[in-house]
């Protein structure tokens, strides 16, 4: 098995590289020249030319490009070309506020997702399946903004009992005001992660429940309740288990509409922003991340599909 | 062949009838293409400013308010939704035709051009989509083609993976292999003889395919970076009641009130087609 991550790991490598040189010449394609956000109209042409040298952008494509992928991996990530800031230390103020919210909203949506999906799926075509797929196909259509906007509607403008942005009152370090400013975007990201999820274990169950298993165990005159628990559930938990790597990369860029919305400080609106000033650096530092989250997540997914499946590692 | 297609026709429409929120689905469908096409023979004037009556609530004059500069705001949910369906029909085209033509060739020639073709595709999915298409949108001029081609261009790649998975077990059947050993040409056998089998597919995977491109096209509008004014979607109404959210809520609930029921609507019927694909599920 050792073998066999080592070599997903080694499969891994090449597709990061290629991610960062497109992401790389991506942004370097970009119709806008980056000197451009650095300089004022009023500099003489020496000056400019004399930015662009100290930044490097006068060397040719590839020195930067390898330039920049040693910064990387030495974790300098450079600096925004609007504000200034080291985008590495923006980063490490912004990702912590963005897990606080997102992985709350996940493990609940993931647990309900799972009971939810369980019974409907063990329920097939009753009333308990009906309304709980139905929800689903709803959740499914509704955008998540606009479940923002009616709680934001409700709660913070005639309800008045809840904060509409941010995440704590300016120089309030309370708790309670914090898990006043955390509950509806925790609401919102729950309910856009739910459907997805209910329809996944719903049609897992289904295909279990068609299976010998279950009539062998119907035929021996088993319980509906031990079907599931005991049996079904078992396998139909086991690709969730590993959807879980494939979940990582939401820890980041799960949440970037929701966030804009609530303006709540993590990664959704650092990136909105950058995208509206044009501010490649930020850009592309996000893009690498999210990408290699995205990779990393799926060799997790696999590795641990690999530990808890037994006919999986015999067969690897 | 063809029994098998009668009974699955029948089927389906079977399970149409029977389902009466399809009925729906499909009639509201109808209602809001048509109203999209016919909309400036209609007496709506979605531009016309009025600086006297702005967020006004819905009454007689207007069934819809008025915007917060009095613009007639069912004119501009009409225009809005025209926009709305054109970005999810003709981003469902291009991407269905990109992923079709991918899926076929990867398929059917298998192979190093397989191979190419699917590491592209992992490339592609490796980066998460939002992000993904916000960066690329940087590099069009905003505007209504640019952000059918942003969608269109990369969201190819499930169907592509579906049409390649079925042209390559289609490609072991007898009446394909002989067909290429009777030395008929490439071209002619995907489209005389494939196309139609994976014909099932790509309808299916077209009709949720213009439902989430309507919802990317919605999201991007509203964190800014789709539509711009003076085009609108609903997505793009959206984000202009959202500095309007206190006193004219209206602005907010009927776009997506729209924007929900229409994905719900191309959603259902995706899933009422399926039948027709696998109809010992649907049983």
């Amino acid at each position: 098995m050792l073998k066999y991550i080592f070599k997903r790991i080694i499969n891994a490598i090449p597709l990061l590289l290629i991610i960062t040189m497109i992401c790389f010449t991506l942004i370097s394609l970009a119709p806008y020249d980056a000197i451009d956000a650095m300089t004022t109209p009023k500099m003489s042409p020496e000056m400019v030319e004399l930015i662009r040298q100290k930044y490097g952008y006068d060397k040719p494509l590839y020195i930067r490009y390898i330039r920049w992928l040693g910064g990387l991996i030495n974790g300098n990530f450079g600096y925004s070309i609007v504000n200034g800031t080291s985008i590495f230390n923006d980063l490490i103020s912004r990702i912590p506020n963005t897990i606080k919210l997102v992985l709350p909203s996940y493990v609940t949506a993931y647990i309900l997702a799972i009971i939810l999906g369980l019974i409907a799926g063990a329920n097939r075509g009753k009333k308990a399946d009906t309304l709980i797929d139905g929800f689903a196909s709803v959740g499914l259509a509704v955008p998540t903004f606009w479940i923002a906007m009616l709680l934001i509607y409700v709660f913070g403008y005639k309800l008045r009992v809840l904060p509409l942005l941010g995440m704590n009152t300016i120089g309030s370090n309370d708790l309670v005001d914090y898990l006043k400013h955390f509950v509806m975007p925790y609401v919102v990201l729950t309910f856009a992660f739910l459907p997805g999820n209910i329809r996944y274990v719903r049609s897992s169950t289904i295909t279990e429940f068609s299976q010998d298993y279950v009539m062998v165990q119907r035929a021996f005159g088993a319980k509906k309740s031990e079907i599931i628990f005991k049996h079904v559930s078992k396998n139909v938990l086991l690709p969730i288990v590993t959807r879980l790597g494939m979940a990582l990369p939401t820890l980041v860029t799960g949440a970037v509409i929701t966030e804009t919305v609530f303006s709540w400080p993590g990664i959704g609106p650092y990136f909105v922003k950058a995208v509206q000033g044009m501010d490649y650096p930020v850009i592309m530092v996000i893009l690498v991340l999210s990408s290699t989250l995205v990779i990393i997540g799926n060799l997790l997914s696999d590795v641990l599909y690999c530990v808890v499946d037994p006919r999986i590692r015999k067969a690897v | 062949m063809k029994n098998d297609k009668k009974r699955r026709n029948k089927m389906t429409r079977a399970a149409f009838l029977k389902d009466k929120l399809a009925i729906l689905a499909a009639i509201f469908l109808i209602f809001i293409i048509v109203i999209s096409i016919i909309a400036p023979l209609l007496p709506l004037e979605a531009t016309k400013t009025d600086v006297l009556h702005i967020l006004e609530v819905p009454s007689k004059g207007h069934w819809f308010g008025t915007d917060e500069i009095g613009r007639d705001y069912f004119a501009r949910v009409v225009y809005g939704g025209r926009v709305s369906i054109t970005v999810g029909i003709l981003a469902m085209l291009m991407s269905t035709v990109l992923g079709v033509s991918i899926g076929m060739l990867a398929g059917f020639l298998g192979g190093v051009v397989d191979f190419t073709l699917m590491r592209i595709v992992d490339v592609i999915q490796s980066i998460p989509w939002l992000i993904l298409v916000t960066v690329v949108s940087i590099f069009f001029k905003k505007g209504l083609l640019s952000i059918i081609v942003v969608i269109g261009f990369f969201s190819w790649m499930e169907i592509a993976r579906l049409v390649r998975a079925e042209v390559m077990s289609l490609k072991e059947r007898e009446y394909i292999q002989y067909a290429s050993f009777l030395g008929i040409d490439t071209v002619k056998i995907i489209l005389r003889h494939l196309m139609p089998a994976v014909m099932p597919t790509i309808i299916v995977s077209a009709t949720s395919g213009i439902a989430d491109a309507i919802m990317t096209e919605s999201a991007l509008s509203f964190l800014g970076i789709g539509i711009q004014e003076p085009l609108s979607s609903w997505g793009k109404l959206l984000q202009a009641a959202q500095s309007n959210l206190q006193n004219s809520i209206y602005m907010a609930l009927i776009p997506g009130l729209l924007i929900v029921f229409t994905i719900f609507s191309f959603n259902k019927l995706g899933n009422l087609l399926r039948i027709y694909l696998e109809p010992s599920r649907a049983s």
